[in-house]
């Protein structure tokens, strides 16, 4: 890593843990450390630790849908993966017997979701015709997303008694977070960066374009493939813990790009940092904006990041034709 | 002996067969020019050179068949150049100049290690030929067309590759860049290394050793660039709409 690269690294790393004490200070009656340890433990701070962790996916999996279909708008909520991820977590729920938060039950959820998200994303290839074109990939992600949420509504039509668990799912949902879930994350996060560090040469390789890449002696294809792997698992990991929560994959890469001066592994890691960010401020904004009613976080992401998205369409207009 | 040997290669793009039958005899160390009319299969039998095409019949590469080498070892011998015009909306990623010059290099490195002080100067090299040095640190969708064709054409060097195969490499490069790319090209076969360009501008593709003439979706001639016998050929090709001019020790082409 280029030595200007690790401050800035750094205080991403710092701006993470001062929120993640806030998380855990933060209670419905303002900041203040609650004697009850149990509410501060069990509570407050796997559900801090665990909206940080999903951010960091999905802001991964953002910089990893950006650089591989080297399309700017590229993300894992647009791209159909997270809508396919949510069809994978209805179908574990729906075809489950027994409804807990078991460790078992926890890796049932994470395998459908993964398998949604691989899915999801496949079709809205696919159905765009490839990935060349952003204005089609990106209208092929929002008919996929359309056409899975109509499955996922028809699912708690059929299945009215999971409608209440599903519906946390849908808006995107920090509260039912627990240690289980985020020690699963960490475990997906872990492997996740580990593995899009290695694959990086690809991306970099890949901004000269598809051909050029096939010339420079890598197997672009295979690592290609793992790219989208890791982006299916890392988008899957979130999903199945904190539903539907749209918009922080898009927003972590852009807001970072030009920190990380041109080098492909400090983007991918600041946007995963930077994703942590995003989500676990929007859970502390969603926790206290009408407190002591809590909103979902999912629709705090969805208004800043549709903003955010409109702000970027504006600004790339001319980039988006083709 | 030939470096590169075609024999009734048949390429195509998108399961279209874009030239057929194609015989072709390439020597180490000599300029050939590419030249024909639009949608003749110029970029085509480029692509296919460096290996991104299939192909029926045979395409061989220093005796061994093209398909049968290895990715990496393929990607040292052979180095491409794109035509900018098809690759410029994709380079938006915020890739400085040096990061672009040094994927030259990637192909003689091992995966995951860093570039080595080797490679840092022969990008460095690279970068001061074609006058980018002073650009390193831009980013390179910040630049104008010529500057990012130099900085391409900086990758290109950089790979160090005894074979270049460049598609349209001065489309966008102004007439004193024009020149010192002429330059380069003569330092290139100087340094024994195997040229094969594709170009629309006649009077710098007869600068070169050969001409391959492409038309009909076929070969219409291979020759020497001064042989009377390839002008002729060159002239029909275009449907006599150019002539041939003497000035001073270069031939012109001129529309008609």
């Amino acid at each position: 890593m280029r030595p200007t690269l690790f401050p800035r690294v750094l205080a991403l790393l710092l701006m993470s843990i001062a929120l993640l004490c806030l998380g855990a200070l933060l209670g419905s009656g303002g900041i203040a450390w609650n004697n009850d340890s149990a509410i501060v433990f069990d509570i407050r701070l796997p559900r801090s630790v665990g909206a940080w962790l999903a951010g960091a996916l999905l802001g991964l999996a953002g910089a990893i849908a950006q650089g591989v279909f080297r399309n700017p708008l590229a993300d894992p909520y647009l791209l159909g993966s997270a809508s396919g991820a949510l069809m994978g977590v209805a179908l574990v729920l729906g075809f489950s017997h027994t409804i807990s938060n078991s460790g078992f039950e926890l890796i049932g959820l994470n395998s459908g979701a993964f398998i949604g998200a691989l899915l999801g994303v496949v079709a809205a290839l696919i159905l765009a015709g490839g990935y060349r074109s952003s204005l089609r990939l990106l209208l092929s992600g929002v008919v996929i997303s359309v056409i899975l949420g109509a499955g996922n509504a028809l699912f708690t039509f059929v299945r009215p008694d999971l409608y209440q668990r599903f519906q946390a799912f849908m808006l995107g949902n920090t509260s039912l977070l627990d240690w289980h879930g985020v020690y699963l994350m960490l475990l997906v996060w872990l492997i996740c960066i580990a593995f899009t560090l290695l694959l990086s040469a690809t991306l970099n390789a890949l901004s000269l374009g598809e051909n050029t890449a096939k010339t420079v002696g890598l197997p672009i294809d295979q690592m290609r493939l793992g790219l989208i792997a890791i982006l299916a698992l890392a988008t899957g990991a979130a999903v199945a813990q904190t539903g539907l929560i749209a918009f922080i994959g898009l927003a972590a890469p852009h807001l970072v790009r030009r920190f990380a001066n041109g080098s492909q592994r400090a983007h991918l890691l600041m946007s995963s940092l930077a994703g942590g960010i995003l989500l676990l401020a929007s859970d502390l904004l969603a926790r206290t904006v009408l407190a002591p009613l809590e909103l979902p976080v999912g629709i705090v992401t969805a208004v800043l990041g549709g903003s955010y998205l409109l702000l970027l369409l504006r600004r790339q207009t001319r980039g988006v034709g083709a | 002996m030939s470096q590169i040997k075609l024999r009734n290669a048949s390429l195509s793009r998108n399961n279209k067969v874009i030239l057929r039958n194609i015989n072709l005899d390439i020597a180490q160390g000599e300029w050939t020019s590419i030249v024909g009319p639009n949608g003749a299969g110029k970029s085509t039998l480029l692509q296919a050179l460096a290996g991104l095409l299939p192909y029926e019949g045979s395409i061989q590469v220093e005796g061994a068949e093209l398909c049968s080498i290895a990715v990496k070892a393929r990607a040292q011998k052979i180095a491409w150049l794109e035509q900018t015009s098809t690759i410029s909306d994709g380079l938006d990623f915020g890739l400085r100049v040096c990061d672009i010059a040094m994927l030259g290099r990637l192909s003689h490195q091992n995966w995951l290690s860093v570039p080595s002080s080797q490679d840092h100067i022969l990008v460095e090299q690279a970068m001061r030929q074609t006058g980018v040095w002073d650009l390193r640190e831009r980013f390179f969708n910040q630049l104008s067309g010529g500057e990012r064709q130099r900085v391409l054409l900086a990758r290109l060097f950089a790979v160090q590759a005894p074979i270049l195969l460049m598609d349209e490499p001065i489309a966008n490069l102004d007439p004193p860049h024009q020149a010192d790319w002429l330059q380069w090209q003569k330092a290139l076969s100087d340094q024994g290394k195997t040229n094969i360009t594709v170009l629309h501008e006649i009077q710098f593709a007869l600068q070169a050793d050969n001409l391959i003439l492409l038309g009909n979706k076929g070969l219409h001639h291979q020759g020497k660039s001064d042989d009377p016998l390839t002008h002729q050929a060159l002239i029909d090709l275009f449907d006599g709409r150019i002539e041939l001019t003497k000035l001073g020790k270069h031939w012109v082409a001129l529309a008609r």
